[in-house]
């Protein structure tokens, strides 16, 4: 008899500042990756822009953050665009995020479904090495997310989230949640290249959509003024971190 | 009016395009960014010219689907067009003819639109036969340039065995120009040091440096494609959704030519197959 494949939303949290075809690419890559597996059917992708309290440097405001993403996600059938965590009043850590939008899954599939829906978080190789970082993340928060969520990391032919998750105690713990994708072109159109090219007034056209590029200009983001956003300031995590001793699993 | 000292530049892109890509159309960007830095440049045109069935690489796709794809590629594109004329060809053209033909071109539409002091364009000729004359004397006069835009890859292919005549790589680089963008793994300046036609021509090579690697091959592309993956944002949709319609990059159509000696090294070895 042939087991059901898991229902799964792909969630990316992020700063999409702006958002780039890598970032759209990583959820496709995603997707043929875990329909594969033969265990999964990806059927939702989430684009979570981080709020302006994130203190990133170069952070331009969510509210255009998140039209770019949408004008960038148009023409996709499957990811949109939420902006839950960029209206909260503070910066949210990423475990709390993902509470939310599981909670909003379960509702929607009102356990119609066995097994039931999972939500799993999408991120570049870059991203599981930011656990290495003092006062970035909390313990139990990586715990959560590797043990109660589960990661889908795309790599660009490095061995870095092998290293990375060879590293992590934790991580290690849950390997068998974290699905590591390999993406044998290496595309790195980042987004700070996005922006450093737009300062200088130089083309962006084919890394990012056309309709995005054209917001941009409209309202002229991505300066050298925008780009000192925030300078100076404790990025907010961190700040957080600092002030709070660590608490228990409820926030 | 101000100016006058700089140089209109149309770009050329030869290829299989097979498919096109974002990396192809980034190429043109990144060169033009690169020629007007320099202050002595404008780039006028960008031209893709797909090549030609005859050209025998595996894998290699009728030139019509080839075509259609470029055109849906650039239609969003305000400069940068597609030129059938080498894939129409009955046989496969060296490139050294392609940029010739469209440096005729090129200077054909010049002649039309030409409202300046005709003197100056008196004694431009029509380019036939292997003969060229010492590239600055062109320079001098200000005419429109055309350059060969290309990867690093081909570069380095110059050094490949019988798949470049010498004389067509003198006139490509001597007489005309490339614009070279690299790619992460080739050194472009290693390879102009290492070759005496391109180190004596060092002055018309332009090496523009991809910051942002971006590396998306049209080998890749097939293999996604033939294994049912995804292959968006690396292409523009249209293209996609052209490649989807008709079905296009099968394990099958890999396998054309598989057999088939490629043109170039057929013709200056005599090699027909192997």
């Amino acid at each position: 008899m042939a087991t059901r494949r898991v229902p799964l939303v792909l969630l990316a949290c992020g700063s999409f500042n702006p958002i780039t075809n890598q970032h759209m690419r990583l959820f496709e890559l995603a997707r043929d990756h875990m329909h594969s597996t033969g265990q999964y059917q990806v059927v939702g992708g989430i684009v979570s822009p981080v709020s302006d309290g994130y203190g990133k440097q170069g952070l331009v405001l969510a509210k255009h953050r998140i039209a770019m993403a949408k004008l960038a996600l148009q023409s996709s059938d499957w990811v949109k665009v939420d902006e839950w965590e960029s209206q909260q009043p503070d910066w949210t850590e990423t475990v709390v995020t993902m509470r939310y939008h599981y909670g909003r899954i379960l509702e929607q599939f009102e356990q119609r479904t066995v097994p039931g829906p999972q939500l799993k978080l999408l991120c570049g190789a870059d991203f599981l090495d930011t656990f290495k970082i003092p006062g970035l993340w909390r313990d139990d928060h990586v715990q959560e997310v590797a043990g109660r969520f589960g990661f889908v990391c795309v790599s660009r032919g490095g061995l870095e989230p092998e290293r990375a998750v060879h590293e992590s105690d934790t991580l290690s713990r849950h390997s068998q949640n974290i699905f590591l994708v390999r993406e044998w072109v290496k595309n790195a159109t980042s987004a700070t290249e996005v922006r450093r090219a737009l300062r200088r007034g130089m083309s962006v056209k084919y890394l990012i959509p056309d309709s995005v590029i054209e917001y941009i200009h409209q309202h002229n983001l991505y300066t050298e003024d925008s780009e000192r956003r925030n300078e100076g300031t404790v990025l907010r995590p961190l700040a957080k971190q600092a002030q709070q001793p660590v608490k228990s699993l409820d926030d | 009016m101000e100016g006058q000292s700089v140089t209109k530049v149309v770009l050329l892109s030869c290829g299989s395009f097979n498919p096109i890509t974002n990396m192809h159309l980034r190429m043109f960007e990144l060169a033009r960014d690169h020629l007007e830095d320099t202050g002595q440049y404008k780039v006028v045109k960008g031209i893709i010219s797909p090549v030609g069935d005859g050209y025998k690489k595996k894998g290699l796709i009728d030139a019509y689907h080839r075509q259609e794809m470029a055109k849906l590629a650039t239609e969003n594109s305000d400069w940068i067009t597609v030129d059938t004329w080498e894939s129409l060809q009955p046989v496969w053209v060296e490139t050294v003819k392609v940029v010739r033909h469209h440096y005729n071109e090129m200077l054909a539409a010049e002649q039309k639109n030409d409202d300046v002091d005709t003197v100056k364009y008196a004694k431009k000729r029509r380019i036939e036969g292997n003969y060229f004359e010492d590239s600055s004397h062109d320079k001098r006069r200000g005419g429109p340039q055309l350059m060969l835009l290309c990867g690093a890859d081909i570069l380095e292919s110059f050094g490949i065995p019988n798949l470049w005549k010498q004389d067509d790589i003198a006139e490509i680089v001597g007489r005309y120009g490339l614009v070279c963008i690299t790619r992460s793994g080739n050194d472009p300046h290693k390879c102009i040091h290492q070759s005496e036609i391109l180190w004596k021509y060092r002055k018309n090579i332009q090496v523009v440096q991809e910051w942002v690697t971006n590396e998306i091959s049209a080998t890749h592309v097939r293999l996604a494609l033939r294994r049912g993956r995804s292959v968006r944002y690396l292409l523009p949709d249209a293209v996609v959704h052209y490649i989807q319609e008709h079905d296009l990059y099968s394990a099958e159509s890999e396998q054309k030519n598989a057999d088939v000696v490629l043109a170039p090294l057929q013709k200056y070895t005599g090699a027909s197959s192997s």
